[in-house]
């Protein structure tokens, strides 16, 4: 555990295990919300739906004593959420920003209520993954191969996602829709229902990133207790450039900064905890800074409808 | 089939009705929610909008804090209302209203009387014979405030002029530092020295200069409500008569025409940016002396972000974001007597507060959109 640590014993190989799995919620999220964002669609209520996953997945594996099904239920639960999302911006013509800022303050306080009396609960146990001798291999071993199933399951979505960006056909409609939406509609692709499927995937994603919060990272329900990462995960498909693996470098250096941080906390360094813990945030502002400023601006590949409305007229 | 046709012109009936008719629509699904929830329904919606305003037994109390919860409601989201109109997000209304608080805070009690001024042996709570009077603490900590919500809000302005920065997620990114910072007054530089070692500030309703207190007793009046109320003329006359409130409206609506029109994008994000800013800390400032008379982990309750549901209600518009600060006083107050006598979660009023927000971004559709009965399509 990394909070029984004082200053002199900062383990890197602890240090990078516990990156992995400080990553993964986030990552999660992220990816899911690059696919909506690559269908041109900006869901700014990945907290909302992070924090819907978070306690739909802990009362169901609470309920079932199996976190699997929990972890099932949060991709329900985040995808049902989004699904308001889609029906609004979609269908009724919602504006964007408005309608994922609702979801967010909605995700919040529904979750709260779901999760009333489940404080101090424990979850039932995820296992982790056996990898037999693999487990063993001195630095590797205990970096890579001694992880709950979820950071293997988050590793194969970012693949997953690259491949189906870039080399299926689905992939490359999805991108079209998101690059110009009038063009993908004169071609005769349905705009509408992509963006639906697109949107619902990143839901379910960010409903899997916060049950990867409630019933591993923590395990525990708080109320409010993904803090932000959200609204991390949304900066960090800034930071990504909307590609994948970049998605993925982006949650492990994060990852990084807050293992790091949360070790110099119960190192008891001089610094109070309440400044520490603002370096989550403000590393993601800088690194939102650099990304959108200068050259780094012109390798940014922003979809080319991203966030704009779309009504096929006629 | 059903099809949606763009109006020319939003329907002016229905950028009225669809607020009202979401109201129904909430308290309607409110009903089954607090039915799930194995509570009276028509008990509980009596109790959130009707008892606060004309119960006997409880409008005594409740009426006066419909001001005193609407005041900093109104201030922030007349701020926030501007810059949504011209398209500017300002989503961190929360955090600047804490960074507000803070500075507020932190001028108050820089000067808080030095020698041992209790004097509760004669009978007194507090005497202040002898220091002269400073009617200036007061003012200067109104400027504190707002130059704290300021300097917070300049920070996802300037990273959005300079750097093309997202303001969206820096303004609410920024939230989460701003309560850090809190915390670590509370519990590091302005806790109460002789507060035995708990977290949180002096009580600054003990010091008479510094206190917002009641201007006209048992209604609610705090110079919030009176910051509240210029907000709301100044924001009228901002908006429906002056350039500046046109060319708000223009960079929102055409943003293209409006560089044409010689708007420089720049200027207005600053100025919509610090305005809103500039409220939200105001309001912080006068929550903090007043209603909750000191700085705590958690003083602040989420208005900067029920400001923007406000706002939103309210149509961007001065007169509008006064109804619907009242009308979210109310659930707030509403919400605390249902929660007292029906034990109804706390957290069910923020779903309500969701889920009227959802209702509305629905409705609004018939106010862009006429919906049309038509044959099924042929493609030719």
């Amino acid at each position: 555990m990394i909070a029984s640590m004082d200053l002199s014993s900062i383990n890197p190989v602890v240090l990078a295990a516990a990156l992995m799995v400080a990553a993964t919620p986030i990552l999660l999220a992220a990816i899911g919300e690059l696919v909506v964002e690559k269908a041109g669609v900006l869901n700014l209520g990945v907290e909302g739906m992070m924090i819907t996953g978070a306690v739909t997945g802990f009362a169901f594996a609470v309920a079932t004593g199996n976190p699997y099904l929990g972890m099932l239920a949060a991709v329900a639960g985040g995808a049902g959420l989004a699904l308001i999302f889609a029906l609004l911006t979609q269908y009724l013509m919602a504006n964007q920003v408005a309608t994922g800022l609702a979801l967010t303050l909605f995700g919040l306080g529904f979750s709260a209520l779901l999760g009333q009396g489940y404080s101090g609960v424990s979850p039932p146990r995820t296992p982790r993954m056996d990898f037999g001798p693999l487990a063993d291999i001195p630095v590797l071993g205990p970096i890579l191969f001694r992880h709950d199933p979820l950071v293997y399951v988050s590793l194969i979505i970012v693949a997953a996602v690259w491949w189906f960006l870039r080399y299926s056909r689905a992939g490359r409609i999805l991108r079209a829709v998101g690059e110009n939406h009038d063009a993908a509609h004169a071609l005769g692709y349905r705009v509408r229902l992509v963006r639906v499927a697109a949107i619902a995937f990143g839901g379910a994603c960010a409903g899997l990133g916060g049950a990867y919060l409630s019933l591993i990272r923590v395990p525990q329900w708080t109320e409010g207790m993904t803090a932000g990462a959200g609204w991390i995960a949304l900066a960090l498909v800034v930071f990504a450039a909307w590609r994948p693996w970049r998605a993925l470098l982006g949650a492990y250096l994060f990852g990084g900064i807050v293992t790091l941080q949360l070790t110099l906390q119960a190192a008891g360094w001089r610094i109070p905890v309440e400044y520490l813990a603002m370096a989550p945030y403000l590393v993601t502002i800088v690194v939102l800074v650099i990304m959108s400023s200068g050259r780094a601006r012109r390798t940014l590949s922003a979809p080319g409808s991203l966030g704009r409305p779309f009504h096929a007229a006629g | 089939m059903l099809r949606l046709e763009r109006r020319p012109q939003p329907s002016r009936t229905w950028v009225w009705a669809a607020p009202v008719l979401a109201v129904v629509l909430t308290m309607l699904a409110g009903g089954v929610l607090f039915a799930a929830l194995g509570k009276d329904p028509v008990a509980a919606i009596r109790l959130i909008f009707w008892d606060p305003l004309f119960s006997q037994q409880f409008a005594a109390f409740s009426r006066p804090q419909l001001l005193v919860k609407a005041a900093p409601l109104i201030l922030i989201a007349i701020g926030l209302a501007i810059g949504f109109r011209a398209n500017i997000w300002n989503i961190g209304a929360e955090g600047q209203y804490i960074i507000g608080a803070l500075c507020a805070a932190a001028v108050a009690l820089a000067f808080f009387p030095a020698g041992p001024v209790d004097a509760r042996f004669l009978g007194l709570e507090f005497t202040m014979d002898s220091a002269p009077s400073r009617w200036w603490l007061f003012p200067l900590m109104i400027a504190a405030g707002a130059a704290g919500g300021f300097v917070w809000a300049m920070i996802p302005a300037i990273l959005k002029t300079r750097f093309n920065t997202n303001e969206i997620l820096v303004s609410l990114l920024l939230v989460y530092v701003a309560e850090k910072l809190l915390a670590a007054a509370a519990l590091g530089w302005l806790r109460n020295p002789e507060g035995a070692g708990f977290p949180g500030s002096r009580n600054l309703s003990r010091f008479p200069e510094a206190a917002n207190l009641e201007l006209i007793p048992n209604t609610g009046m705090h110079w919030g409500v009176v910051a509240a109320i210029i907000a709301v003329i100044f924001g009228y006359i901002l908006l429906h008569r002056h350039m500046l409130g046109f060319q708000v409206q223009l960079a929102g609506q055409a943003p293209r025409a409006a560089r044409f029109a010689g708007v420089a994008p720049a200027r207005l994000v600053i100025f919509c940016l610090g305005l809103s800013g500039l409220m939200a800390g105001m309001a912080g400032m006068f929550e903090v002396t007043g209603p909750a008379r000191m700085i705590t982990i958690d003083f602040n309750a989420g208005y900067g972000f029920v400001a923007i549901i406000v706002a939103f209600l309210g149509r961007l518009h001065p007169v509008g974001i006064v109804l619907a600060g009242f009308l979210m006083a109310l659930t707030y107050i509403g919400g605390e007597l249902a929660q007292f006598t029906l034990g109804l979660p706390s957290a069910a009023i923020q779903v309500f507060q969701g889920m009227l927000l959802f209702f509305l971004l629905a409705l609004d559709m018939l106010s862009n959109y006429r919906i049309r009965l038509t044959a099924r399509e042929v493609t030719p």
